[in-house]
């Protein structure tokens, strides 16, 4: 009989929005339609309302002023305000950037359009647990840098970086700190004005809100941060950011920041249960397995683990019909490389191919983790029996000493 | 990324899959792709000496569904075939009959190599 169940272990990619996000949005279609920059009629008024609503929501969420609170369409793009937004505004002070490899792409490749402009970009390496070494890190700013990005929590791993250590750093040197922090907000406590973050990116779908909407906070006193907006027009958002507002989408992200200001607690103590369960069964239960990143800094709905000589992609079609995660494997990609991330943390690109991301969420039970324990489980016991390394590896060859025929 | 049935079905119920006695005269082994790539297809055939015919094929693949499957379709297409018939086999003909999408296309490409690369070594044992 065909298993028609769904699994849903794929948050990190992004979350279902929760149904009373959803109904808080609703009325802002048709009820409420008005733009928020109208200011002479009761239409506008009532959408302005409830987008300055949402962003007290917003700011409250991660402790910091509503005035301080730039909505964009999304992680991506608040990613690339601050960036190129920083490069452009503070070119008199300097033009030297500093990140890290393990970054999401949207850093990656601002960083790399601030490199054409003429800028100049460090890209820190990271220790093998994914977190980044303090030490190296200020070795690296110079009289030139103007700004240090830093994710909070990586989206494969889960790794929390050392932010107030960072921030220490770049308060010594006045260097200011940036950081995309779209894995983490809504699911652990931020305030980046305590920890001495500038600017903060994140987006509403990986916390239960809408796709479409983000935010970029911009940190206005001690010191007042500017940014050089990226898209012109009508100077809404205080000049930084043009574009009629999307009200259901700033309504529902407030309401998904007000519910992750009353439920992370309890969500975090369950998905880390449950998180736990997982990767026991796994490392007690199934041969060479290994957990990848820092274990002690990190998330607590996410695990990234690596089952050696099975191939990441050929085991999620094991189970795909039934269950989402995500693979670093390169045939999970385009571009045939394994992930980058991975092998920034020092990884062969053997375990990189090997890895599989399981991220819990909200509306994850106990059921669903009980069940991809089994089937995952299974499907690791049969990619192993199809594969010529296992067989070597248990008959006790040297994988190393093999001389492949690399194509 | 959807998949052909044909692709699916050779994921899911694999033909041939098991390990020859790479010490005898008449079977010829192909060790191709590497960890490191994601890939390594492991393809052994038997020929009967007299008549030079492939009598078994068996396979081990570590790799995506679409290497599981080009290496399980051409361990079909080995048996019965002759030696010469063999090295016909085109990987075009693997890409047409899976479905495979254009990123997949390495994949019939390495099953290619497999076979050749154990007709190569079954030679060498018989000069």
């Amino acid at each position: 009989m065909k298993d028609n169940r769904l699994i849903y272990l794929d948050n990190n990619a992004t979350t279902p929005t929760d149904p009373r996000v959803v109904e808080a949005m609703l009325p802002y279609f048709y009820e409420i339609p008005g733009n928020a920059a109208s200011r002479n009629h009761p239409y506008g008024w009532k959408a302005e309302e409830a987008v300055e609503y949402a962003r007290e929501q917003v700011a409250d969420l991660i402790q910091v002023d509503a005035k301080e609170i730039i909505f964009t369409s999304g992680a991506t793009e608040s990613d690339n305000l601050a960036i190129k937004g920083v490069f452009e505004m503070y070119a008199s002070k300097g033009n030297h950037i500093i990140t890290v490899k393990t970054e999401h792409k949207a850093v990656l490749d601002a960083c790399k359009k601030v490199e054409k402009l003429g800028g100049e970009v460090t890209y820190l390496d990271v220790k093998n647990d994914g977190l980044i070494d303090l030490e190296v890190l200020e070795a690296a700013i110079t009289d030139k840098t103007i700004l240090v990005s830093v994710m909070w929590a990586n989206n494969e791993t889960g790794v929390i970086q050392p932010m107030q250590e960072i921030g220490d750093i770049c308060r010594k040197h006045g260097v200011l700190f940036m950081s995309d922090a779209t894995q983490a907000v809504g699911k652990i406590p931020l305030d980046p004005k305590a920890v001495g973050v500038h600017l903060m990116a994140f987006t509403s779908h990986k916390m239960y809100g809408p796709k479409g909407v983000g935010a970029l906070f911009v940190n206005r006193k001690n010191p007042r941060v500017k940014v050089t907006a990226q898209m012109d027009g009508g100077g809404h958002e205080r000049g930084m950011r043009s574009g009629t507002l999307n009200v259901p989408g700033i309504v529902g992200f407030g309401k998904a920041a007000a519910l992750a200001k009353a439920e992370m607690a309890q969500d975090t103590e369950r998905l880390s249960a449950l998180r736990d369960k997982l990767e026991k069964a796994f490392t007690e239960n199934v041969e060479e397995v290994y957990i990848n990143g820092n274990i002690d800094h990190r998330m607590p709905h996410v695990t990234n683990i690596s089952f050696k000589h099975v191939e990441g992609e050929g085991l999620m079609m094991t189970f795909n019909q039934n269950i989402a995660v995500s693979s670093g494997s390169a045939c999970t990609s385009a571009s045939l490389e394994p992930s980058y991330v991975l092998v920034a943390l020092g990884l062969g690109d053997d375990l990189a191919h090997s890895s599989i991301r399981f991220s819990l969420g909200r509306f994850t039970t106990e059921e669903d983790v009980d069940y991809a324990i089994e089937s995952v489980t299974k499907g690791v016991n049969h990619m192993r029996e199809l594969s010529p390394i296992w067989e070597m590896y248990k008959e006790g060859i040297d994988l190393n000493s093999v001389e492949w025929a690399e194509h | 990324m959807a998949y052909s049935e044909k692709l699916l079905d050779h994921f899911q119920n694999p033909k041939n899959v098991g390990t020859l006695d790479k010490s005898k005269k008449n079977v010829g082994t192909g060790l191709v792709g590497a960890p490191e790539c994601g890939d390594v297809m492991r393809l052994q055939i038997e020929v009967d000496e007299t008549t030079q015919t492939i009598t078994d094929a068996k396979f081990k693949t570590f790799g995506c569904g679409s290497a599981i499957a080009s290496s399980s379709l051409a361990t079909e297409w080995l048996k019965g075939k002759s030696i010469d018939e063999a090295l016909s086999i085109d990987n075009m003909a693997i890409v047409e009959e899976l479905a495979l999408p254009p990123v997949k296309i390495h994949c019939s490409v390495l099953a290619e190599d497999a076979i050749k690369s154990a007709i190569a070594d079954y030679k060498k044992k018989n000069n």
